[in-house]
């Protein structure tokens, strides 16, 4: 047999490829309108807002990943070499963000924190601590997934074994054994972290956090041609994102790149 | 002592008891982060729910449900959900067939899958923004299809900033999520069943409605139920396309919270509650069908 596309492939790629392109297509052409060209990047590079929601944005999913991976990995690792019996507790908790919509999340949290004993609503410390804690949760199924097949695919148990003949201590096996050998897996979480991050709108909304999900909505609702600009950036980011996972994934069983609802 | 680990010698001593106490300390970070972050702002919603504002019990907040506006804003969330489940599942489901059976080259393949990893992960805010962009009011599709060709896309009863509009923009992000998990589900179909099938005198079409799809079934379904509890969920977008107008179950919480429509926490807790029910009975159909479909994939 000749290994020519069918037809009914092509058809189906190509109505795909319309209902998937035009939106980014039509997103650019809105954005070159602004006069003189590329006046709507100028003025948003230019912007304060953007460069500072960016950063902020970029400066909260770093914590973000160090925090998932400080709680994920020992873990992880612990209930596969010590403690199979809690397997479910664990894997039940790390199914619980699927049950509880950001929007809701963010309401218990901040009922939850808003006042006394627990007050942290009210200093910004205070909130990016717990918008850091709901980008965890939000972020958890995948994060443990993929630390969990990765430890699935080398053997821990020899390796720890092998570590701790040598004298190391658990701190020192987790740190310099079994995370070099994570590398693909965490690395594929870690950027799965921020594309969640990096487009969040509602929680970082809630908690009245400058990031950048918030300036893109306000943004959208008073300027013509920069919000366009802006979200094919914010697409750019995400492509960016996705692209290192498919970069270090490739050929990997434990390339995960499926995130939840916004 | 299960785990050989545990009975390690070290610094040439065994010390099975203080092991056991730094294990349970390596779970500690996770169980205080549950803790904190689900199951504290859970316990204030379930509690919550059943208190009135000067913290008596009561049960109000959940009888209040029964308004119709609130009535109407479950059905809206179920409706958009298992509309776009369908339709985005059906036509991932079509994109994923072509994509392992339709012998397109490597390449095209390649950009595909990447594409959907993006796709389904460009939700929210500037996935609203786009499709404002496309087909809003000045849209640049709604001004060339009034421009070559004198049609008015607001003429009729079209509306981006509608159910329709929404559904037409959650479609975005459910196909490819569909794409992402079928695909190796296809690719998952022995050949060998398709060559006892033939042996045996079975047609393609045979092939397909008595052997690959009962052994999709639960894969198909499990990740429509998928695209239901990720659509249900769903607010940013919503709430971008629509300035909170649409009357749905999340973003009727948001107001409650922002207290600018009918500030009542009370409702608020009982909404929240009633979402989480709908989404756990979603993962657990969702965990039946996975535990169903590894008998045959994978």
């Amino acid at each position: 047999m000749k290994k020519r596309p069918s037809a009914g492939a092509i058809l189906i790629v190509t109505l795909a490829a319309i209902y998937f392109l035009v939106p980014l297509f039509a997103t650019l052409l809105f954005s070159l309108k602004a006069r003189p060209a590329f006046q709507a990047y100028v003025n948003v590079l230019k912007d304060p807002g953007f460069t500072g929601s960016l950063l902020y944005s970029l400066v909260i999913a770093i914590l973000t990943i160090a925090a998932s991976m400080a709680i994920v990995v020992p873990t992880a690792y612990w209930v596969r070499l010590r403690y199979p019996r809690l397997r479910p507790v664990v894997e039940f908790i790390t199914l619980l963000p699927f049950v509880i919509p950001p929007v809701v999340l963010v309401f218990g949290l901040i009922r939850a924190y808003s006042s006394p004993p627990l007050l942290l609503t009210s200093t910004s410390v205070g909130s990016d601590a717990l918008l850091i804690g709901a980008y965890v949760v939000l972020a958890l199924p995948y994060t443990y997934r993929a630390a969990d097949v990765g430890m699935r695919a080398i053997d821990i148990a020899t390796l720890t074994e092998a570590a701790q003949s040598m004298g190391a201590g658990s701190v020192r096996i987790i740190w310099q054994v079994i995370l070099p050998n994570l590398r693909t897996a965490l690395i594929s979480g870690a950027f799965l972290t921020l594309a969640i991050v990096m487009g969040e709108y509602t929680i970082a909304s809630f908690l009245v956090r400058p990031a950048f999900g918030p300036y893109l909505s306000l943004l959208g609702q008073n300027r013509a041609y920069e919000p366009a600009a802006v979200t094919l950036i914010s697409f750019a980011i995400t492509w960016l994102a996705m692209g290192v996972i498919g970069l270090v994934g490739r050929g990997s069983r434990t390339r995960i790149q499926i995130t939840g609802t916004r | 002592m299960t785990v050989p680990a545990q009975a390690l010698v070290q610094g040439g001593k065994v010390r099975p008891a203080p092991r056991r106490f730094l294990g349970l300390l390596g779970l500690a970070p996770f169980g205080l982060f549950a803790l904190l972050f689900l199951l504290v702002p859970l316990s204030f919603l379930v509690i919550g729910s059943f208190q009135s504002e000067t913290g008596a019990a009561t049960l109000k907040n959940y009888s209040d449900l029964s308004q119709q506006f609130i009535i109407d804003a479950y059905s809206n969330s179920i409706e958009i959900s298992v509309v776009t489940a369908i339709a985005g599942g059906l036509a991932g489901f079509l994109l994923a067939y072509a994509l392992v059976f339709g012998r397109l080259s490597r390449w095209l393949g390649a950009a595909i899958v990447t594409f959907c990893g993006v796709a389904s992960n460009f939700a929210g805010v500037p996935l609203a923004l786009a499709f404002i962009f496309t087909i809003g009011h000045n849209g640049v599709v709604t001004n060339w299809l009034a421009q070559l060709f004198g049609f008015d896309l607001y003429g009729g009863s079209f509306s981006l900033y509608t159910k329709v509009g929404l559904e037409i923009v959650y479609f975005y992000f459910q196909l490819p999520l569909m794409l992402l998990i079928m695909a190796p589900a296809l690719e998952g179909l022995k050949p060998d069943w398709r060559e006892a099938a033939e042996n045996l005198g079975a047609s393609p079409s045979q092939y397909w409605r008595t052997v690959a799809l009962p052994v999709l079934a639960p894969t198909i379904l499990g990740t429509m139920i998928l695209l239901f509890a990720n659509s249900f969920g769903a607010q940013a977008t919503a709430y971008q396309l629509t300035a909170g107008q649409i009357n749905l179950v999340t973003l009727v919480i948001s107001a409650q919270m922002r207290g600018n429509v009918l500030h009542n926490v009370g409702l608020g807790y009982a909404l929240s509650m009633g979402m989480v029910a709908i989404m756990a009975v979603a993962l657990l159909l969702y965990l039946l069908l996975q535990r169903r479909s590894e008998r045959w994939l994978k």
